[in-house]
């Protein structure tokens, strides 16, 4: 019998009665097999990029072996985002590049919507039918009503084709999906939304606040390594979380909330901290507005009002107020990434803001520092058209804080039941799949379904491609130039992707794809240059740099021109109405919502139902990454967590299959492994995101785990930014295989 | 000379960057691993803990691979590295059975493989691939023999602890508690 170290991980797992993540045996490729001395990294090559893994976008170099095929991924040291160090995902991003069930060739669906039927075609054929249709539709209904979705850096070369062509119906779900009402919340208060990274000095902190956040699990890089750093200091780590993730393993504090309540929290801690005067008293005096107002709204506001509500004990909201007011202000009570939770997530985050200007941290060492950024010239093009309607005139009125468009209003306005006038007809979808991004699957399908075109660029196959009636193969980001990557930090820098190989098979470039279709759509003066890199060195000149320095350095980082945290005795104005933090929000109250936040009840679930929690594991981003043979082979399928107590009521053990069903009835389409553990609520169930794939293409995600977004069907709409609250759907168990027919589950 | 590492579970999030960087440095095969994560939970809700360890083969003082492989294949080399030399290795699997971390595996060319402490980036005097990438910064490799070495003042410094000490192979991995 061949010994494997699956088989040697699982009896040292029983033996050692801890649990072990088994790399699992599935695919070899060659070129691995081969027995080649191992690089000298001084003699190798490398190539500058910036990773695409995540849109983290740490820089790195990728390195090529001795037949200068891809060998590895290792950050680049003058990089603040990485620090040298990529993550699990970044490191793996190899698997990307050599993965085979990769797009090769374009594609024409010649099969029903989501059959995943096609022929392939060539480009000529791709880009002349697009071109065409993109013409159709402007003629017939205005570019407008052709959307574009998309995500990361080859979305950006698609949203300049679809400016240029004259629709400014751009969306990402990484604003109303993700961070969007985070973003509004901190604009309301501060003035400043917190963009990527967001500026938190986590490195000098004294105390982190984690609400909801797990960090270590979530693998925002430079987080990550600045939490090592202050576990190192000995600063106090607080969090908030009905499940013990690694954050809370870490954690002096781990407060175990009631899902869907943690605004009672928040709102019991400003009532401690104003209580006991354990807050700023010179930077609120000098710095905010409305402290007077919030006094008042809080008073009622006490920890024995919350202990009922969210569960915990109001001694320990009283001492983790505490924790935060010693080390104030070089506390951060972190805003968290993905908040669209529960519908009212703005004001839960103005919550959040609030605290943190009470605790003075912005603007302070050891809390928010303040970010500075590179400028690049623009490549000249011709100025855009201008369009006659976007998506704020889908649903006037609505939204208004939204700054940035909405995904599910495109969604709506391409709904069979949207009867307005601001129709949309068709989609480009560029590096994001919707069906595993957006919540209410069923919407989705519907509105994809009355559309006239849909065209999908991406690198792998994925649910969305399905429905595409042309489907494009891109390059991975280690096959292709991009833009400069330009980010706020705390010292300007810019960063560089290069190719460290030619493309495999037919794929191509974003910019290469868009200046095609440009071209035949007569926008060819918005894509000038003959290619990318024309465009490249002529930002880096205008710099005082160029191309070839960078593809030395791939990085370049610049002094910075302001303070990085506030200096005491310069007047701050911020950019808010009164000029000041706003603690109290009239721009709230004329936009028809509350000044300060208030406490709603959420519901609960009913009996033999759980909380559907969902989250990231350290390998994974969204569902994207889960056929990356590297990182598939971390983590493969998405156990779902069980408190004991709630196991024993329904007879689970660790690794039982088991189906779920939401509270509307919606049913998973996969099974999934429970995995029972301590470390969740008894009310709640965990499982990490992105899994469940129905794409059979993907040979080594396809049909394991269940997916998370397809059992979110419930969804709470955020009135302030439109955003869609997804922690509020109830799953109960199945046991037997609901799919009677389904062959793949029998 | 003798290298060792320190690996701190205070600080580690078991994010297994480690075993990717191992599995891309070394060319380890897909469904293998040179080292892995191992994470104990104890205690029962709320009060829990939670210990997360990088694990790999601990190239221990006292090596039950070596003394069990019949061709010489499993040795020691220069401070103290355990090393398979695949021409040598006729796969029987001995030194498998007799690693009481179970650290190593049977490569699909059929050699006993496992972690070398990347000896080729070392010889260099560059960290083994997994300490270079930890993005938490909570493994330690050097010489403990040498007392100013980062490794050896954070074992001096520091509680820790090894595995299977019962076993008395002596091992050279410290897991800092």
């Amino acid at each position: 019998m061949k010994t494997t170290r699956r088989d040697f991980l699982k009896i040292s797992s029983v033996a050692a009665g801890g649990l072990v993540f088994a790399p699992v045996l599935n695919w070899v490729p060659g070129f691995l097999k081969s027995d080649k001395p191992i690089p000298d990294d001084s003699k190798a090559k490398r190539y500058p990029n910036y990773c695409e893994v995540c849109f983290w976008n740490c820089a790195g170099w990728v390195y090529t072996d001795h037949d200068n095929k891809i060998w590895k991924i290792i950050g680049n040291e003058d990089d603040p985002h990485s620090n040298g160090r990529f993550c699990p995902r970044g490191t793996g991003g190899v698997g990307m590049y050599y993965d085979d069930d990769r797009l090769k060739k374009p594609l024409k669906r010649i099969g029903e919507a989501g059959a995943q039927q096609f022929v392939e075609i060539e480009w000529e054929e791709a880009i002349e039918t697009i071109a065409k249709k993109m013409q159709e539709i402007a003629g017939k209904h205005g570019p407008e009503s052709f959307a574009l979705f998309n995500h990361g850096s080859s979305g950006k070369h698609f949203a300049d084709l679809f400016n240029a062509y004259g629709s400014k119906n751009i969306a990402g779900p990484a604003y109303a999906q993700c961070k969007g009402p985070r973003e509004e919340a901190f604009q309301v208060t501060f003035g400043h939304a917190l963009h990527s990274p967001e500026p938190l000095d986590i490195r000098d902190t004294r105390c982190l606040v984690l609400i909801g956040s797990h960090l270590g699990e979530n693998m925002h890089n430079g987080q990550v390594q600045e939490m090592a750093e202050a576990i190192d200091k000995q600063a106090t780590i607080i969090t908030v979380d009905p499940r013990f993730s690694t954050a809370a393993s870490k954690s002096k504090f781990w407060l175990p909330i009631k899902p869907a309540t943690d605004m009672a929290l928040l709102l019991a801690w400003i009532h401690v901290i104003i209580e006991e005067e354990l807050y700023d008293r010179k930077y609120v005096e000098e710095l905010t507005f409305g402290f007077e107002q919030l006094k008042a709204h809080v008073k009622d506001y006490t920890p024995e009002w919350a202990y009922g509500i969210t569960t915990i004990e109001p001694d320990v909201i009283r001492a983790t107020a505490r924790e935060m007011g010693a080390a104030s202000p070089a506390v951060i009570v972190h805003p968290g990434r993905h908040v669209t939770w529960y519908g009212d997530d703005t004001q839960r985050l103005r919550a959040v803001a609030i605290l943190n200007a009470l605790l003075g941290s912005w603007g302070r060492r050891g809390g928010f520092y303040l970010p500075e950024k590179a400028k690049l010239p623009k490549y000249p093009t011709p100025e855009n058209p201008k369009p006659t309607w976007t998506w704020r005139d889908v649903m006037p009125g609505q939204y208004p804080l939204a700054s940035l468009p909405v995904t599910n209003v495109l969604v709506d306005a391409s709904h069979p039941s949207y009867l307005g006038k601001h129709k949309v007809k068709a989609w480009m979808v560029a590096g994001t799949n919707l069906i595993a991004t957006m919540p209410d699957l069923k919407r989705t399908i519907e509105a994809i379904q009355n559309l006239e075109y849909l065209v999908v660029i991406d690198t792998m196959p994925a649910e969305i491609t399905g429905y595409a009636d042309i489907v494009l193969p891109e390059c991975t980001y280690l096959e292709r130039y991009d833009m400069m990557r330009i980010s706020e930090h705390r010292i300007p820098t810019f960063a560089l992707r290069m190719p460290a190989a030619e493309p495999r098979w037919e794929s191509k470039p974003g910019w290469w794809i868009c200046k095609q279709i440009a071209s035949k759509i007569g926008k060819g003066d918005y894509f000038k240059y003959e290619k990318y890199e024309d465009v490249l060195d002529f930002q880096l000149k205008e710099m005082g740099s160029s191309l070839e320095e960078m593809k030395k350095a791939g990085v370049k980082t610049f002094h910075r021109k302001e303070d990085l945290y506030f200096v005491e005795g310069h007047p701050h104005v911020f950019d808010t109405p009164t000029g000041k933090i706003e603690l109290y929000s009239n721009l709230m109250i004329e936009n028809g919502f509350d000044p300060l936040p208030k406490y709603i009840t959420h519901a609960q679930p009913e009996a033999g139902f759980y909380r559907l929690i969902y989250g990231r594991t350290p390998a994974h981003t969204f569902s994207r990454t889960t056929n990356n043979a590297n990182l598939n082979d971390l983590f493969r399928e998405n156990p779902l967590w069980v408190h004991p107590k709630t196991a024993r009521e329904w007879g689970l053990k660790t690794g039982d299959k088991v189906w779920l069903k939401n509270h509307q009835g919606v049913v998973s389409h996969f099974s999934t492994k429970v995995r029972v553990t301590e470390r969740i609520r008894h009310d709640s169930v965990y499982m990490a995101h992105g899994f469940g794939r129905t794409d059979e293409r993907l040979t080594r995600s396809f049909g394991i785990g269940i997916s998370d977004t397809e059992l979110i069907s419930d969804v709470k709409i955020d009135k302030e930014t439109g955003s869609t609250g997804m922690r509020s759907n109830f799953v109960t168990f199945l046991k037997e295989n609901p799919h009677n027919s389904d062959k793949k589950e029998a | 000379m003798r290298y060792g590492m320190a690996i701190d579970t205070k600080k580690c999030v078991g994010c297994a960057d480690c075993v990717v960087a191992c599995q891309t440095e070394n060319s380890v095969p897909h469904g293998y691993a040179r080292d892995w994560i191992a994470e104990t939970v104890s205690g029962r809700y709320p009060y829990l803990e939670l210990e997360i360890r990088s694990e790999r083969c601990n190239h221990c003082d006292n090596t039950p691979c070596v003394r069990t492989c019949p061709t010489g294949a499993s040795h020691v080399i220069e401070g103290g590295i355990v090393i398979v030399t695949p021409e040598e290795c006729i796969g029987c699997g001995a030194c498998i059975e007799s690693c009481p971390y179970d650290a190593r595996f049977t490569h699909p060319d059929g050699y006993a493989t496992k972690c070398t402490f990347c000896d080729h980036r070392v010889k260099n005097g560059q960290d083994p691939a997994c300490v270079s990438v930890c993005p938490t910064h909570c493994m330690y490799f050097g010489d403990l023999d040498d007392p100013n070495s980062e490794v050896a003042k954070i074992v001096a410094r520091r509680k820790w602890k090894v595995l299977a000490p019962e076993a008395g192979t002596q091992p050279q991995i410290y897991y800092l508690v």
